[in-house]
């Protein structure tokens, strides 16, 4: 560069210093230019709206049949709610062996929804109505011994997207795209009152 | 480089010549269209780079029309596409138009991206010019499912759900993951909101900036032909290759035909088939989106059901979308997977010509099993067809190593009109 007769050559340049000063700039401005994404990444997360909207929703027990299921809304996700009768309980026994995951290890629900009935009162089973595969609703199979869904089908629920079979307390069957047993929210009975979206007790989930 | 108005003796006068100083438009027009020289035997194969950028330019002048009049928002989304439909004038059309434009948008890119695997365009020194190509079909996918969204109709929700849900397949983050991506428990208003914004600002910006890239690099490193052999390597006394023609007015006058095929076929889907019986456009997708009710069948449109047969192919969740994924990102590294000497299939042997063809059969029949429900026989065809698919790829460096090929020709094989 020559300029005003001033001619800086290599040989005026500390050239290990300015390396460093450049590196040292660019470095603290990358991570200024990573804080400064928070907030942007930030606002995708479900708004303060979305998240009042997700309160408990409640259900009267007594307005259901046995046998009977109902759909509620909670956090957009539609809760399934049966009331099991005795065969339908007793439906669950005998094919554990077709299951993924009998003993729900690597499903999800709550403590109290961890046992043999996947319920913490054996006929009233809740669950989250999406599929765990891909999200769709599973439909109500409940009639035991349908042809097209295999040979011995218990009663259960079936994914009309991507074929998941589950049981009656939404365990899926070997052979199902879907790897999980369907989901259990937090919910708790108080007499004949289900309040779905709180624990029992705990209070809030 | 040669520029011919400011080396000219006389100099010009008037606006031309205040703009052109001003302007690099000489030099721009000396080395991209009268300077550019490519290969003279481009075949049929080589219309479909020039009809996906006619396609672009389609879509952004459609959906710009469409943006007037479409409202986003959950409630209002449904109603605004019913009365561009009904009330905007000629707004069917626009509307056709674009719908049927990504359809026709999807077809000439997979046409452009079988030419590629036909001639080895990919390869050596043009790997660079693919992955921004590759970059291009990627942001092109997420442009068209976030459009298909916009309308609200069932089928945009549950694809949206299945779609979305895809990532909660990741271990640990996937869920949180996809409340992060919908904003809600459930794909919802604020889910809308956002592939609105990405499918109109974001998306397109990207694409119009990788679209460049590619561009930039094709004509740094000149364009491949059917015989994938270097026309810079014999060169005339002007020093331009002599396999070449000047891009302009020989190739831009060739291309306006195939644009002008290109727009009769789109207006025959427009004005008489515009839905393609549900393949462009899918019959539930007529109704409003109902988060109570998921379709009897829900199957993307068709340019994704290759990939999505292949998720439906795999009895286990996690892997399934693993596969999906992959299926997608192996053709990022064909330049690295193909260890022929030569690029295009003419010169090459049986298994490379065998691999690509039960290629192109396992890509189409995937798409057609994508399309009918995941039972029976299908699933198995599925499977098939599945490996197939993968193995073309993951074999390739064995066969293209180990194939015996044809000598390459010295100069371009090219027959002249009589």
């Amino acid at each position: 560069m020559a300029e005003n007769g001033v001619i800086t050559t290599d040989d005026d340049v500390d050239s290990s210093r300015r390396k460093f000063l450049t590196t040292a700039t660019v470095a603290t401005g990358a991570v200024g230019a990573a804080f400064a994404l928070v907030p942007f990444v930030a606002s995708w997360k479900p708004s303060e709206r979305a998240r009042a909207l997700g309160a408990p929703t409640e259900l009267d027990l007594t307005k259901l049949a046995p046998g009977q299921m109902a759909t509620i809304v909670w956090r957009k996700q539609q809760i399934y709610v049966v009331k099991r009768t005795p065969e339908m309980l007793e439906s669950l026994q005998g094919h554990d062996a077709e299951l993924k995951d009998p003993n729900s290890e690597s499903s999800e629900q709550p403590e109290y929804a961890k046992n043999a009935v996947r319920a913490a009162r054996p006929d009233v089973l809740v669950l989250v109505g999406i599929c765990t595969h891909l999200g769709c609703l599973p439909k109500q199979r409940f009639q035991p011994n349908q042809a097209e869904l295999g040979p011995n089908w218990p009663g259960g629920f079936f994914c009309p997207c991507h074929g998941s079979r589950f049981d009656l307390a939404g365990r899926v069957f070997e052979g199902s795209p879907a790897s999980e047993n369907l989901r259990i929210p937090p919910y708790n009975i108080n007499g004949e009152l289900l309040t779905v979206g709180v624990d029992p007790e705990t209070g809030a989930a | 480089m040669a520029n011919p108005s400011t080396s000219s003796a006389v100099p010009a006068k008037g606006l031309k010549a205040w703009l052109y100083d001003r302007l690099p438009i000489a030099s721009f027009m000396e080395s991209q269209l009268y300077g550019y020289y490519a290969p003279k035997n481009f075949n049929f194969w080589y219309y479909f780079g020039v009809l996906s950028l006619v396609a672009l330019v389609v879509q952004l002048f459609t959906g710009i029309f469409l943006t007037m009049f479409y409202k986003v928002g959950e409630e209002t989304a449904f109603d605004s596409v019913e009365f561009i439909m009904r009330e905007v004038e000629y707004g069917w059309l626009i509307r056709y138009l674009h719908s049927t434009g990504a359809s026709f948008f999807f077809i000439v890119v997979y046409l452009h991206m079988f030419r590629a695997l036909l001639y080895g365009s990919y390869k050596k020194p043009r790997e660079l010019l693919w992955l921004f190509g590759m970059a291009v079909y990627l942001a092109l996918m997420a442009e068209a499912f976030m459009g298909y969204v916009l309308p609200w109709g069932n089928m945009s929700f549950w694809g949206a759900q299945v779609i979305v849900n895809l990532f909660s397949t990741i271990p640990v983050i996937g869920p949180g993951l996809v409340e992060w991506i919908r904003g809600d428990y459930g794909i919802a208003d604020a889910t809308l909101n956002r592939f609105f914004s990405l499918h109109v600002v974001a998306i397109p910006l990207a694409l119009l900036l990788l679209v460049v890239l590619h561009l930039v690099a094709l004509r740094h490193k000149g364009s491949n032909n059917p015989d994938g052999i270097e026309i810079k390597e014999k060169l005339g006394p002007n020093g331009k290759p002599l396999d070449g023609i000047p891009f302009h007015p020989y190739y831009t006058v060739k291309d306006l035909v195939g644009v002008g095929v290109f727009f009769i076929l789109m207006a025959i889907v427009v004005f008489f088939v515009p839905t393609l019986g549900g393949l462009f456009l899918e019959a539930p997708n007529f109704e409003p989106a109902n988060p109570l009710s998921t379709p009897e069948h829900i199957a993307p449109v068709w340019y994704f059901t290759p990939y999505y047969a292949i998720l439906r192919a795999v009895p286990d969740q996690q892997l399934g979308a693993l596969l999906m994924f992959l299926s997608v990102a192996l053709w990022i590294f064909l330049p690295w997977l193909d260890r022929s000497p030569v690029r295009s299939m003419r010169y090459r042997g049986w298994m490379s010509r065998t691999a690509l063809t039960v290629f192109v059969i396992s890509f189409i029949a995937l798409g057609y099993l994508g399309l009918l429900p995941a039972e029976g026989i299908y699933v198995l065809f599925a499977r098939i067809f599945t490996i197939l698919y993968f193995a073309y790829f993951i074999l390739m460096p064995f066969y293209t190593k180990i194939e015996q090929t044809k000598p390459l020709p010295e100069r371009l094989t090219y027959h002249a009109h009589a």
